[in-house]
């Protein structure tokens, strides 16, 4: 059923805990190879939707597939295909960092010398191979971050899931992971990623999906996203606080879209610095004026009204 | 700060949390020694009078029940001056708050050594209630075996606090508990006279502060110790106390001192 | 990407249950120091209850049998001691791996079924036990404590079996665990149990009504069993022991399961 190269397929994909819908009736598809977002706010329904491909959390209603497979009646064969990077840290602290890779090999019933062989080997690919000998909790959050994602690839899963891969990582630590993940991407390894980073999502993926309350807002790469949903440009103004005049409808002509937050002002157009140009012509004295390109972050903001981080 | 007020702190501090569990508490203290006396005491005891007329003598309850209570003076000593403190100094760094504070170490320890010896004497009270319940120790001397056990326990209490101020994580705690206080349990005089063991053992059991905590529980109860003895049993669990103490307070100074 | 070529395994296979155990003898081999000193302690209770207390009773009558109080307590102890050894590891152990190890969490994401799992932590507290008897076995045999040439073999047994059904009983309850003061709990009850369950003095010491009660608690069956092993009084009511620990056994599993599942899979 469905397009043979997509590896998952949702339909109509519904997640309810009693009252609260977490998962609103989704639609997706992930094609084979590709590196897939789900990009949004905390409480978006990302990690449930994530769960429920990961086969540990039963599907409310919908059509899921992944593989081709239904999760419900084949859990363990999906399971042995594809590596899942858990949002918190589930490793095993009674033992040390490469026991941790030898032994989840077991659980996929790989031999002990190839389970020892790949852990040497994906130590290696995330530079984890002085630290073999130590226990888990010596390590560092970006560490155990690197290593959580060396376990998940210990089966050599065809589909990788990971959930905000790196939250809560230093910025030196986080582009060790992209820099790692995107190695898999081009070994050919399908990404499926959750993230409210828009940088993580613009870097990472192919395409992705906003989601906001429990539904999917918006779907496509980055690029088309932010070609549909805002301008190439964002000239940003800041004036000082409590002098943000009332622009009355001045610089509506000046651009396609105005947003007026409460620490700035927001003119999206085609060309940033003619804005600039006119906004001083009319008249206007901001503190600072700022040209950048448009992201996704602005592509939420259109969507919702809201910024991805609370 | 005063002495009282530093100390009395600690104690508060300690009320506070034992707030908590106080019924669950009270309500082991209590069963625990019914259990015990109605199993060892009695369903034993039937046999063990049945086979030897008592021991030397006395009803096998008789002889066991004063050095149980000796015996849960340890016991609890040795739980509240393990995992507690060590938690404490450690994860809940409540030491490292309370020294923000006039509160000294010196503080710290005399006000967890008053709120272990309220603990025990807890402990102690309920146990000899019960046993009183079960028609032993009907009389005034055998009040005394309440403070006597609680001396028992204070030695015990110091000697592991000063342990548990070395300790980096709580693996020590189980090797204390089933190399030093189960065997001490067991073969500490509480269940048969140290007599029946081999000399050996019998000078390493006269060596501890339990052997000898039983010992004059039980003479206060049973009534048959003359005050020289009894006062002589005191002195061993008493050195052990202040020997521990000055340990306890010389690692904790070294190890909170910053 | 090389996919790992996998025979068609939809049925739950034993060998997924045997990784838990791997996993926790990996674990334990950085702690054998507990396991070994674990079998210190009802060595002690022999040699401190039975010679030692047994210095005050001369002999016991036990079903008609007169036997050495050693001979009496040693294999209440033992059956004492898998118990123990099974609870612990399936209630203390297991509920710091749920709750706070998170260590299943990890697991269910691979094709270890939530059933796989729990059923290898039983097998794994099984084992332990399994050593623990085997230990006190040897030293029975050396202290001259054991009638029949069968009766330690026999025992080595019945101490699995009792192990397997604490340990079940104990996964059950722990499921419904929710903080770690309920382990506590069961601390507690274990001690009445202890006590009671004609581990120091025979049965008949009770009036006959309340032999009635205790003939039906666990603690009791499994002391029956192994103390009419090693005594050398083997009768049909063994069979009874052993039929009472299998069902308690199962019950203990499936109720496990059904709560895990419930648990892990939200």
């Amino acid at each position: 059923m469905g397009d043979s190269n997509s590896l998952i397929l949702a339909r109509q994909l519904t997640k309810r805990f009693g009252d609260l819908t977490a998962v609103e009736s989704i639609d997706f598809e992930v094609a084979k190879g590709e590196a897939f977002g789900f990009l949004g706010p905390n409480g978006a329904g990302k990690t449930s939707t994530m769960r429920m491909i990961g086969g540990v959390s039963p599907v409310t209603s919908g059509l899921l597939t992944i593989f081709g497979l239904d999760p419900a009646t084949h859990g363990p064969t999906i399971r042995a295909r594809i590596g899942v990077v858990p949002q918190a840290d589930t490793l095993d602290l009674e033992l040390t960092v490469r026991e941790n890779l030898i032994i989840y090999s077991r659980y996929f019933d790989l031999s002990w010398r190839e389970g020892a062989r790949r852990a040497d080997e994906l130590l290696e690919f995330v530079q984890l191979q002085e630290r073999a000998k130590d226990k888990v909790d010596e390590l560092s959050g970006g560490m155990k971050r690197r290593l959580t994602i060396a376990r998940a690839l210990i089966n050599s899963p065809e589909l990788l899931l990971l959930d905000e891969p790196t939250t809560g990582l230093d910025p030196q630590a986080r582009h060790l992971v992209w820099d790692r993940l995107y190695r898999l991407k081009q070994r050919g390894v399908t990404l499926v990623l959750t993230t409210h980073y828009m940088d993580e999502a613009e870097q990472l993926c192919d395409r992705l999906v906003v989601m906001d309350k429990a539904r999917i807002a918006a779907e496509g790469s980055p690029r088309e996203l932010i070609d549909k949903y805002s301008t190439r440009e964002v000239l940003e103004l800041r004036f000082p606080i409590d002098e943000q005049p009332p622009l009355d409808g001045k610089l509506n002509d000046l651009a396609e879209r105005i947003e007026v937050l409460p620490d700035r002002v927001l003119l999206y157009t085609g060309d940033g610095d003619e804005a600039i140009a006119a906004v001083h012509r009319r008249g206007l004295r901001p503190e600072t004026a700022l040209v950048r390109r448009s992201t996704l972050e602005d592509v939420f903001l259109r969507l919702t009204g809201r910024s991805l981080v609370d | 700060m005063s002495l009282m007020a530093g100390t009395l702190h600690v104690v508060e501090y300690n009320a506070l949390i034992f707030r908590r569990i106080w019924r669950g508490s009270i309500a082991v203290s209590f069963f625990t020694p019914l259990f015990f006396l109605a199993a060892m005491g009695v369903g034993l005891g039937s046999l063990v009078n049945r086979g030897s007329g008592g021991v030397n003598g006395v009803p096998y309850l008789d002889f066991l029940a004063p050095g149980l209570i000796a015996a849960a003076c340890m016991q609890t000593a040795a739980v509240e001056a393990t995992y507690p403190i060590l938690a404490k100094i450690m994860w809940e760094k409540t030491y490292d708050a309370a020294l923000a504070t006039p509160v000294t170490i010196a503080d710290l320890i005399r006000g967890e050594v008053v709120w272990m010896t309220i603990r025990m004497f807890i402990v102690a009270a309920m146990f000899w209630i019960v046993m009183y319940l079960f028609g032993v120790g009907h009389s005034l001397e055998s009040l005394l075996a309440i403070p006597a056990s609680v001396l028992t326990g204070l030695a015990f209490a110091t000697t592991t606090m000063a342990f548990t101020a070395t300790r980096r994580n709580d693996s020590g705690f189980a090797a204390i508990n089933r190399f030093v206080i189960i065997p001490l349990y067991l073969l500490g005089g509480t269940f048969f006279p140290i007599a029946k063991l081999p000399l050996a053992l019998q000078a390493l059991a006269w060596a501890t502060p339990l052997a000898h905590g039983v010992a004059l529980s039980r003479g206060l109860v049973l009534g048959n110790i003359g005050a020289a003895d009894a006062l002589l049993h005191a002195l061993v669990p008493l050195a052990y106390f202040a020997g521990g103490l000055l340990f306890a307070r010389a690692l904790l100074m070294n190890r909170l001192a910053k | 990407m090389s996919v790992l070529t996998r025979r068609a395994a939809p049925l739950r296979v034993p060998t997924r249950s045997l990784h838990m155990v791997e996993r926790n003898v990996m674990a334990y081999r950085h702690n054998w120091i507990v396991i070994l000193s674990g079998f210190f302690e009802p060595v002690l209770y022999l040699l401190g209850i039975g010679f030692g207390l047994g210095s005050l009773v001369p002999a016991v009558s036990t079903g008609g049998h007169t036997v050495s109080y050693a001979m009496f307590v040693a294999p209440a102890l033992m059956a004492t001691s898998a118990m123990n050894g099974a609870v612990y590891e399936s209630t203390s152990n297991f509920f710091y791996k749920l709750r706070y190890a998170k260590t299943f969490e990890a697991v269910i994401q691979t094709p270890i079924g939530v059933e796989d799992a729990a059923m290898g932590e039983v097998i794994w507290a099984v084992i332990r036990g399994c050593l623990y008897s085997i230990g006190f076995v040897v030293i029975m045999e050396a202290l001259g404590l054991i009638a029949s040439p069968w009766g330690g073999v026999l025992s080595i047994l019945a101490a699995l079996l009792i192990g397997f059904a604490f340990a079940a009983l104990g996964v059950a309850i722990t499921t419904f665990m929710r903080q770690w003061q309920d382990h506590e709990l069961v601390t507690l009850a274990l001690q009445p149990l202890f006590l009671f369950s004609a581990t120091f003095f025979p049965i008949t010491v009770y009036p006959t009504f309340l032999q009635a009660f205790v003939e039906v608690t666990p603690l009791y069956r499994s002391i029956h069993l192994i103390r009419g092993l090693t005594t050398g009084q083997i009768d049909a009511t063994l069979l009874v022991d052993v039929l009472y620990l299998v069902l308690l056994g199962l019950a203990g599993v499936a109720v496990a399961s059904v709560r895990l599942r419930r648990r892990l899979l939200k």
